[in-house]
């Protein structure tokens, strides 16, 4: 009797330890395809393509500050992901090999945004914050960090 | 038995011939003073700094202006060990004459009249004008000396022989600089240029025959990386117009300004090889980043082949 609970007191700490790796993978997606969500609002500002809302502006870069603190502590060891038939990116090796640059440019990422947010006051001082992040803080990480399959 | 040993002597003697290296003589050169400003929008859409500069693990920390050298570049017949060519006298380009350099780009030839390889590209730099190979002279001898002679290439045989590249220039090497199309705009003929001459996109954009010639048909229309282990995508309207799950369309704004910043249009910022591309174009000026955007925009849609099926 003892012997089947502690069974499945096992089997079932292992199940919620599987079903929590899925979630921080799933979680950590969708923070970041938000970000992309307000990048094209962003971008569409910069390139003159919609009107400058400086609110909309601050919104983007206040969800670009959140997802930092929020996406911080969603790399548990073990939660390597794959890329699969729908999304054909998934997390590197290397964030794992090198924790503290990866967490140190998280960081940056939040700090920055929260900076870039409090600055703008119009649409050229937008456009030079949007690149400036862009270039300094996405760009960087993904081409370190982020793989893609085909 | 004789008549045999006669037609492998002029077979042997042909070969020799065929694969001489082509040089540029420096006496056609004429007189000039270099325009350093030029010669550094050069270096930027060149890309040089991408293969030559001294590697680190971080893409970040790299000094571009120190070309030692020593990136290692994977492919199918060995690996490549990118060469110094910085200014230093001993272990560089510092003694080369601009002769030298002219025919190493136009024509794939060391000055000690070796064959190159044409992992180095100039397939592409053949088609730039003399004057801006010229000034990208000029202003890579401003760069700072970097000591240091970079180990040869570690490739397979027959590959290692590299007199027998000579074949392969004979077999697909072509074309001459670029002249303009003059029923096109001047914005269009210089993004024609750019991307054609030193911008080498192709190089990459477009898939290659088992001798490692771009399918020419195919230019532009994707295919595997240099190290085979990623892929390329198309860059004609193929697949411009109907990019990713979400089928968007680019336009030129969008594409000159993904060169500057590295968003596509669905709000993604790009990583892998093209992230290094994006940290070239975004030096140069928006007038040559939208030259660029227009020319691209108007290659003729090609079908490429298709990226491996995901696993």
């Amino acid at each position: 009797m003892l012997r089947t609970m502690f069974a499945i007191a096992t089997i079932a700490v292992g199940v919620s330890a599987v079903v929590a790796q899925q979630d921080v993978i799933k979680q950590r997606k969708d923070l970041m395809k938000e970000n992309g969500n307000q990048a094209k609002i962003g971008a569409a500002m910069a390139k003159g393509e919609k009107p400058f809302d400086l609110e909309a502006a601050r919104k983007m870069f206040a969800q670009f500050e959140e997802t930092a603190t929020k996406v911080a502590p969603l790399w548990p060891e073990n939660s390597i992901d794959q890329p699969t038939a729908d999304d054909p990116y998934s997390a590197s090796p290397k964030i794992w090999e090198n924790m503290d640059d990866f967490k140190a440019r998280l960081v940056k990422f939040g700090t920055d945004s929260k900076a870039a947010g409090a600055s703008i006051k119009d649409l050229d001082s937008f456009k030079a914050a949007f690149t400036n992040i862009g270039k300094n803080h996405c760009t960087g990480c993904h081409e370190k960090y982020r793989l893609k399959k085909e | 038995m004789l008549v045999a040993a006669g037609l492998l002597v002029a077979g042997l003697a042909a070969l020799w011939a065929l694969t001489a290296p082509a040089t540029v003589l420096p006496s056609p050169l004429p007189e000039r003073t270099p325009d350093l400003d030029n010669g550094r929008t050069m270096f930027d859409i060149g890309g040089c700094a991408s293969c030559h500069a001294t590697p680190n693990e971080d893409r970040e920390k790299i000094d571009r202006l120190r070309l030692g050298g020593g990136l290692a570049l994977p492919s199918p017949f060995g690996t490549f060990y990118v060469p110094n060519i910085s200014p230093d006298t001993k272990e560089g380009i510092g003694s080369w004459r601009e002769a030298d350099f002219v025919s190493a780009l136009w024509n794939g030839t060391s000055p000690a009249g070796e064959q190159l390889y044409p992992a180095f590209p100039y397939t592409s730099y053949r088609h730039m004008r003399l004057d801006d190979v010229r000034d990208l002279f000029a202003y890579l001898k401003t760069l700072p000396p970097v000591a240091g002679r970079i180990r040869g290439h570690d490739l397979g045989f027959p590959f290692s022989i590299r007199r027998l590249i000579g074949i392969w220039k004979f077999l697909f090497l072509r074309g001459a600089p670029f002249t303009s199309v003059p029923s096109q705009s001047p914005e269009w003929n210089r993004g024609a240029y750019l991307v054609n001459a030193p911008g080498h996109c192709a190089e990459c954009h477009s898939p290659r025959n088992i001798l490692a010639a771009i399918i020419d048909s195919e230019r532009f229309a994707g295919g595997p990386t240099p190290d085979g282990k990623g892929w390329v995508p198309n860059i004609t309207p193929v697949g411009l117009q109907h990019w990713s799950k979400e089928d968007i369309a680019w336009s030129v704004k969008d594409i000159a300004s993904f060169l500057d910043d590295g968003m596509t249009p669905s709000g993604d910022f790009v990583g892998g090889a093209m992230a290094e591309v994006v940290r070239n174009t975004t030096l140069l000026s928006p007038v040559d980043r939208n030259a660029i955007a227009t020319y691209i925009a108007s290659l003729p849609p090609r079908q490429g082949p298709r990226p491996p099926r995901k696993k």
